[in-house]
């Protein structure tokens, strides 16, 4: 690693400012993990195609293996571990608690940072692959368990917790909604 | 001495849903994995796996690779520390640890080197960059049936190879209605969402590890035995496990490296399995060929049934995956036979995966019995009602409890079953054609020997420890329910600490057993020191401890054919143009013991019924005879169901406890995964009127089957 | 992974001459296809020129009533669109078919039109892939191939193209603009992606140096009655093992105008003209979409395991166009 392949970047981590030196090479995912001790977001394939990495990217789920740490600079991320609201919980994180919406957990911190994305991208009214008819005049579509099936489906849950997760991403939402 | 320990009623902690001790943990990032352990000084190692199928290291220029930045060794078959040559662990002799020992190549994926560097990514480039040649050899990876190579051994691992009572030929030709038919299952990977990921680091003369692992003492004892180490100077710790499904239940190279490389280097070694290697040094379920043969009477009844499975193995070590012991237990029939034959290939070694044996054989057989059911003409569950064995049909043994009809009635009830039109390929819905299928399934019950210490402590809490595994069982849970139970105190007052090789001698979590095994220990110790502080023994400072052995208790179980059943049902919808099949919905009933904590048990048995879906629908690992290895070793070309693929799946019980038992538990992780494939396929059958016997069933193979 | 350079450009002349300056830089754009085959050391890049800062992500109208799209816009903004949901609905949806909504959130249009094929040969190392080696050989063509090109291909390759939303943007007539240090340019994306030949290393018809700005996107009125259909092995995140765009305009019965395009099928989208002559024109039925399939599918060359995608396309074909035709009557 030389002067030119690293660099001194800041990453602002659940509301916190975290200056180090990166190799360029450094994933947001491993720099979270071996780098700020935030372990709760997991490396599942490292290629994106499970989602246990699932973080908050200025706001919108994105996963942290397939972003460069360098290039996370001046955004705001926001992990599992910055969910929760002090010791209160947030909604989705009660509902995965209280409905069994994990087994192994390992998926769990990237199943709980899509949720979170899940329901501000379908408050935005934004449509999914299975919403019957795009348009705007349509309006948004009800957040109904297909809906929530297809928008959850980049998190990959091997235990098949699926039906479970559905369940508590549908009350949260009404937690949250309401 | 606290009052709620002695007398009054027992409390309910068993039976009533509870959820997971380590729930806040798991939902807030706050539980520790394996690669989520932090050390000072932490080196990283990383595997770099052969690129031919078949042949010898012939050279690796290390020197090269140390001159890299960052790079503190390079582990290879021409440096690396001796292990036990004739190594024999928990399950046998096992030639897939004698890593870097010898420059053979017996499979493309086989680890040739480990890079250790300062960070993941100095090893990752010189590992990706490390320049090996081989001698290769002509490999052989092409499993089919009618391999000149195949054979049948005398014993699995599982009981013997081959079982035949009575005449199959006769009673085939006696038959009025014959079912032979050939069924195939792909290569299947258990994939885990935790890739196996070990830490480890000498500390005071002990070797402190932290590994994934399914049985913390069993690995820790297997790696003593391995490096040639005095058992007690290993510690190794396993507090929460990211899946398993038997992958995890076995000493594995990435955990045979960390301890080589931080013996070596004398500071903490992180060796952690990408993604990719993940489908190559870890096992896998063989591909299997089935036939199945089945003759009955018109009435249904079977006088002929004959299951032989060809599955594949390693040319490091023998293992069969035992799908034609399903029919052993489950129908007789006068003239009886199941045959397991294997394969010796250029490819890794297979190993036990979620019902192992079960699930291939499980689909060819319930496959079968529906073909039959529609030659005679009989509703599916009546078919298998009127086949209903008094005794083990190959043991002869007494069945401890068979609540399998019981299981249909309930099922049938609740899926709406009754009056199901059998004529397959008329129910349309748009461009999708629509039936349901059934199937049964059964899981052998047992319990293996396990040690436990439960103490009471002054202020009224008690801790009970045992080396049990939670890979996502719910383990820590429902033992804590079990030893609040047996203390007779609320579950808050109990603290069951788990996956701590020190904790000493336990079954680890697999077969089904874990959690029976490990709750009878913590019963038997929990129950006598509610008994001794009963009697007015007092508390010391540091606690009162009662350990307990379940060895005589469990080598002591009567012999009688011991089972969990259940019954599968599935809607389905398949477009016959495009190939697609969503799943509509699932039920599942079973019987299988006494449900410790309903709220885990039913997310246990519905994950099985997914993985049933999963291995209907999606899963086929996709081997190269050309270069030997797989096409699709990662996550978007390998297919587990997806959050869209599952529909709404039910899973219940009913009343089912084991005499045997203290607490009368069976075991679930398993029996979910039997029978839901099947129950899939059979409903693709009424949906559509074609029968696939080769899983899974692509899109492809739908477009291209002749309707009929 | 081998070290590289990092920088940030701060306009788009910035990024063209980071990118001239070092031969082996590559633009960075949501990072989700580069950074994975930089992992898997299929892209070994010297230079990463981060184009985030640039002004490129806005997606505006354009004089004659279509839409420009930068470069860095990204996918899930681009579905999201009300513009593109209520002139380009099947643009859409493709963009919505496409990958996770993590991934969408990440991925940028510029990024997604440049992604490099699945095919297990060229993500693999042990296998000849002449897109990855070339003169090594295609190990597709007598080896696992059940989801690759049915159409177009080679004998030097015959992976299929991955994306989604090219699929649409081919069917609506869409072009790519870039810059380069010598000036803007612009290419249709019919002529976007060279043909295969005997170059299948050579994926692209921009000039060297160039960077994309952006895609625009013709006023097209058949686009506001379209669909996009993905048939994949999974009912989502998984790439297509075939899929289609289609738009149309039917009048008492009679096609006025029909746009085709293919995915999963070739080396690029493939738009299928063949097929869009034969029926326009023609009576709005299931018999004349059937046979405008097999007008464009009569030049396919299946390999061994891949035949069933001609009756899967066919089956696409006469299912969306019908179902359109009933969209337009209503």
């Amino acid at each position: 690693m030389t002067a030119s392949t690293s660099g001194v970047i800041t990453l602002h981590v659940n509301g916190e400012p975290h200056t180090l030196t990166v190799d360029h090479r450094t994933t947001l995912l491993d720099a979270l993990r071996e780098r700020l001790g935030l372990t709760g977001t997991k490396k599942g394939c490292d290629q994106g195609q499970c989602g246990a990495c699932t973080v908050l990217l200025d706001g919108r789920r994105a996963v942290a293996c397939l972003q460069l740490a360098v290039a996370a600079e001046d955004r705001a991320i926001t992990t599992i571990e910055g969910v929760a609201d002090g010791g209160r919980l947030h909604p989705v994180q009660q509902a995965f608690i209280e409905l069994d919406g994990y087994q192994c957990g390992y998926c769990t911190p990237g199943q709980i940072c899509s949720a979170l994305g899940v329901l501000d991208e379908h408050a935005a009214g934004w449509p999914s692959a299975v919403t019957a008819d795009v348009r705007p005049e349509a309006g948004p579509p009800a957040l109904t368990d297909d809906e929530i099936r297809e928008r959850m489906s980049g998190n990959l849950c091997r235990c098949g917790a699926y039906t479970a997760i559905v369940r508590a991403v549908a009350q949260a939402a009404k937690v949250v909604s309401a | 001495m606290t009052t709620a320990t002695t007398g009054g009623p027992a409390t309910r902690a068993v039976g009533t849903p509870h959820v997971r001790l380590e729930g806040r943990d798991k939902v807030t990032g706050a539980a520790r994995y394996a690669a989520d352990h932090p050390a000072d000084g932490l080196a990283h190692g990383w595997i770099v796996p052969s690129t031919v199928a078949r042949g010898r290291v012939r050279s690796l220029d290390d020197a090269s690779a140390l001159k890299m930045p960052g790079v503190l060794a390079v582990l290879h078959h021409g440096n690396a520390s001796r292990l036990t040559e004739d190594f024999v662990g928990t399950f046998g002799p096992d030639a897939t640890t004698q890593v870097f020992q010898h420059d053979r190549v017996p499979y493309l994926g086989w680890p040739v080197a480990c890079v250790v560097a300062e960070t993941p990514e100095q090893a990752r480039e010189a590992a990706e960059t490390l320049a090996v040649t081989y001698a290769t050899e002509p490999h052989d990876v092409d499993f089919r049936p009618g391999h000149p190579g195949a054979y049948t051994p005398e014993e699995m691992a599982v009981g013997p190879a081959c079982t035949e009572k009575g005449d199959v030929e006769a009673e085939l030709a006696a038959s009025d209605v014959v079912v032979d038919a050939h069924y195939s299952t792909a290569e299947e990977h258990h994939s885990p969402m935790e890739p196996h990921a070990a830490m480890a680091r000498w500390d005071d003369g002990r070797l402190e590890v932290v590994d994934s692992t399914q049985g913390a003492y069993a690995t820790a004892r297997d790696l003593a035995l391995l490096f040639g180490l005095d058992p007690a100077s290993v510690h190794l710790r396993s507090e929460h496990v990211g899946g398993g499904f038997g992958c995890k239940a076995q000493v594995r190279p990435h955990l045979i490296l960390a301890v080589m490389a931080t013996t070596l280097l004398g500071r903490p070694v992180r060796v952690v399995l990408t993604r990719a290697q993940m489908f190559t040094l870890i096992g896998h379920r063989s591909p299997t060929a089935q036939r199945v043969r089945l003759g009955a009477g018109a009435d249904g009844r079977l006088r002929a049934l004959e299951h032989t499975a060809l599955s594949a193995t390693s040319t490091v070590r023998e293992f069969i995956e035992p799908s034609a012991q399903y029919g052993r237990s489950m129908y007789d029939a006068d003239g009886h036979r199941t045959v397991h034959s294997v394969v010796r290939l250029d490819v890794p070694t297979p190993t036990y995966m979620r019902a192992p044996g079960e699930a291939p054989g499980s689909f060819a057989l319930e496959c079968a019995l529906d073909e039959l059911a529609e030659r005679c003409g009989l509703d599916p569950i009546a078919l298998r009602a009127r086949n209903e064995p008094a005794v083990g049909p190959v043991s002869g043994l007494p069945f401890a409890g068979r609540r399998l009809l019981d299981c249909f009635a309930e099922g049938a009830r609740r899926f709406g079953w009754d009056g199901r039109d059998p004529r397959p390929g008329v129910r349309r819905d748009g461009r999708w054609l629509v039936g349901t299928g059934t199937a049964a399934a059964t899981f052998f019950t047992g319990a293996r020997p396990s040690t436990a210490a439960v103490t009471a402590h002054a202020d009224g809490t008690f801790t009970a420890r045992i080396a049990a595994a939670d890979i996502g069982t719910g383990a820590r849970t429902a033992l804590t329910q079990l030893a609040a139970d047996a203390l007779e105190v609320t579950p808050g007052r109990v603290r069951v600490l788990i996956a701590d090789s020190d904790f000493g001698d336990a079954w680890l979590a697999g077969g089904s057993m874990g959690t029976r095994s490990w709750g009878w220990a913590i019963t038997l110790a929990a129950r006598e020191l509610r008994e001794r502080l009963a009697l007015g023994e007092d508390i010391p400072p540091d606690g009162l401890t009662v350990r307990s052995d379940t060895e005589q208790a469990v080598n002591s179980l009567a012999a009688y054919e011991r089972h969990a059943y259940g019954a599968q049902f599935a809607e389905v919808a398949v477009d016959p143009g495009s190939g697609e099949i969503r799943v509509r919905r699932m039920l599942g009933v079973f019987a299988a013991g006494r449900i410790v904590n309903p709220l885990t048990a039913r997310s246990q048995l519905t994950g099985g019924m997914i993985w049933g879906l999963s291995m209907a629908l999606h899963e086929e690992a996709v081997r190269d005879t050309a270069t030997g290895g797989l096409v699709n070793t990662d996550l978007a070309g390998y297919h587990i169901a997806a959050h869209a693929d599952v529909p709404a799946v039910e899973a219940d019980w009913i009343d089912d406890p084991d005499p045997d038992d203290p607490v009368g538990i069976k075991g679930i992780g398993e029996i979910g995964g039997v029978g839901s494939a099947a129950a899939i396929v059979n409903a693709v059958w009424h949906a559509t009127g074609v029968r696939h016997r080769d899983l899974p069933i692509r899109p492809d193979r739908v477009v291209l089957m002749p309707r009929p | 992974m081998r070290e590289f350079r990092y920088r940030r450009a701060a306009d788009v002349a910035d990024a063209l001459a980071l990118l001239e300056a070092e031969p082996e830089a590559r633009p960075l754009g949501g990072g989700t296809n580069l950074v994975d085959l930089m992992k898997t050391g299929i892209e070994r890049p010297a230079l990463l020129v981060d184009l985030r800062d640039l002004p490129l992500d806005r997606i505006t109208p354009t004089a004659d009533g279509g839409l420009r799209v930068g470069a860095t816009v990204t996918n899930s903004d681009l579905a999201a669109h009300p513009q593109v949901r209520l002139h380009f609905p099947a643009l859409a949806q493709a963009v919505l078919a496409g990958a996770s909504g993590q991934l969408r959130n990440m991925a940028t249009v510029g990024g997604n039109l440049l992604q490099r094929t699945r095919c297990g040969y060229f993500t693999g190392a042990a296998a000849p892939c002449n897109k990855r080696l070339p003169g090594s050989g295609c190990a597709a063509l007598t080896g696992e191939h059940h989801n690759h090109a049915v159409l177009g291909a080679s004998p030097h390759c015959v992976a299929v193209h991955p994306s989604d939303m090219a699929v649409a943007l081919a069917a609506f007539d869409a072009v790519v603009t870039y810059e380069t240090p010598g000036g803007p340019g612009e290419l249709p994306l019919a002529e976007f992606y060279l043909p295969v030949g005997s170059t299948p290393q050579l994926e692209t018809a921009l000039p060297p140096g160039a960077l994309i700005t952006g895609v625009v996107l013709p006023p097209a009125p058949v686009a506001a009655v379209s669909r996009y259909r993905k048939v994949r092995e999974r009912a989502s995140y998984a790439f297509a093992i075939g899929s289609l765009a289609a738009a149309l305009d039917v009048r008492d019965g009679i096609v006025r105008e029909v746009r085709l395009a293919f995915g999963a099928v070739a080396s690029r989208p493939w738009r299928a003209r063949q097929a869009e002559r034969a029926l326009t024109g023609q009576h709005a039925d299931a018999v004349a979409f059937a046979a405008a399939a097999d007008a464009e599918l009569a030049a396919a060359r299946p390999l061994p395991h891949n035949g069933y995608k001609l009756p899967l396309l066919r089956d696409l074909v006469v299912g969306v166009l019908t179902e359109l035709a009933e969209e337009a009557a209503r």
